[in-house]
């Protein structure tokens, strides 16, 4: 039986002798279970080796083949052919740079994503001695859904914001800002502050809620910046209030 | 991505937006029944909202404190709207804009501030 193909169009461009990205499309043979990610690696394998794209895990886990996929932002491993009735679109991640076909220039992104400070800032120092920082069940599933981010930068495809300014730090920064923030073995929300509370921090956002709706890890970044917009409002008109001191600290 | 770190001052216009929607979100859809439907559909008393009634609400101060939050957190979070709308449809803003669409607030807020005392306790 010969299997049935679907026609799969890809938005190419390659720097060096196109002025501007254009159409490509290739027939890709098919069956209920050919993801998008498999569809371009038999385009690549079978019939044009000169397509690029970032991929690795398959599995939706390392977060590379993030692609505009019939117009809206999604991995290509966990988008299967099936679901897309007649042509099926890829494109590169909107709002992000094109490097060359769709490969997008990620650094401006992980440069958002390191300045939230992206790591435990323990709230108080402990020698190994001491035994290990230990979390509740409870503490940790405050913070855990955030934890799940992989960097895919789906939401910053997704953001209306992030197209209208660049400089928004935007969802997933400060998701993870969020997720350190509410971890119980850290205390560098202080350090996180001003960051967060700048222009180019959560005001930002005017609740469009995209980037959680296409999160393929189910993390909810609008809930963090919806959170943070409030911490941001008390500290703007608190901050000049004493703060009480941290437990066990001299009065 | 810029490196400045200068303080928002949205948290004001954010606070007055969300105020005003969560006042829009409980009594607007009552006024707007009361207003449009109610009385003069017949639903309701004929004078409920006549004059010498309002004019009681408009001079009793926890009325008058009614009033002035409704007129002027709706104003505040109908600018706060539009100015944010605007933004999303690409006219961006400007230190004009911002002092027209919050400006027109800050005088409807003088403005009801002004009638409601103007009308005496």
């Amino acid at each position: 039986m010969k299997p049935q193909t679907k026609t799969v169009a890809v938005l190419r461009y390659r720097p060096e002798q196109d002025t501007e990205p254009f159409w490509q499309e290739y027939e890709v043979p098919f069956a209920d279970d050919t993801s998008v990610l498999a569809a371009l690696n038999y385009i690549k394998d079978e019939l044009d080796g000169t397509l690029s794209f970032r991929w690795s895990c398959r599995q939706a886990i390392c977060g590379s083949c993030g692609f505009m996929i019939a117009g809206k932002p999604r991995l290509a491993c966990k988008s299967f052919l099936r679901e897309f009735p007649g042509k099926v679109t890829v494109e590169a991640l909107a709002h992000f740079p094109i490097e060359r076909d769709l490969v997008v220039v990620m650094d401006d992104f992980i440069a958002k994503i390191e300045r939230v400070k992206p790591w435990l800032m323990p709230r108080e120092e402990r020698s190994p001695d001491a035994g290990e920082y230990r979390q509740t069940p409870q503490e940790m599933s405050l913070y855990e859904q955030f934890a799940g981010c992989i960097n895919c930068g789906l939401c910053y495809a997704a953001c209306p914001q992030v197209g209208l300014n660049p400089d928004f730090l935007g969802p997933a920064a400060i998701a993870l800002l969020h997720r350190y923030n509410l971890d119980s073995r850290d205390g560098g929300s202080e350090a996180r502050k001003q960051l967060i509370n700048a222009e180019v921090g959560v005001f930002n956002c005017t609740a469009v809620g995209y980037c959680s709706a296409v999160c393929p890890k189910m993390v909810d970044p609008a809930n963090a910046v919806n959170v943070n917009k409030m911490n941001s409002a008390r500290d703007y008109f608190f901050r000049f209030l004493p703060r009480p001191g941290n437990k066990g600290d001299c009065q | 991505m810029k490196d400045s770190l200068k303080r928002s001052h949205e948290p004001v216009f954010w606070l007055l937006f969300g105020a005003g929607g969560m006042l829009a979100a409980l009594a607007g859809a009552m006024l707007v029944f009361l207003l449009a439907f109610g009385v003069p559909a017949g639903l309701l008393p004929a004078g409920a909202l006549s004059y010498a009634s309002m004019h009681a609400l408009a001079t009793h101060v926890l009325g008058k404190g009614a009033l002035f939050a409704v007129v002027a957190l709706f104003f505040w979070h109908a600018v706060h709207r539009i100015f944010h709308s605007l933004h999303d449809i690409g006219i961006h803003a400007t230190l004009r804009a911002r002092l027209l669409v919050y400006g027109s607030a800050a005088a409807g807020t003088l403005v009801a501030a002004w009638a409601l005392l103007a009308l005496g306790f």
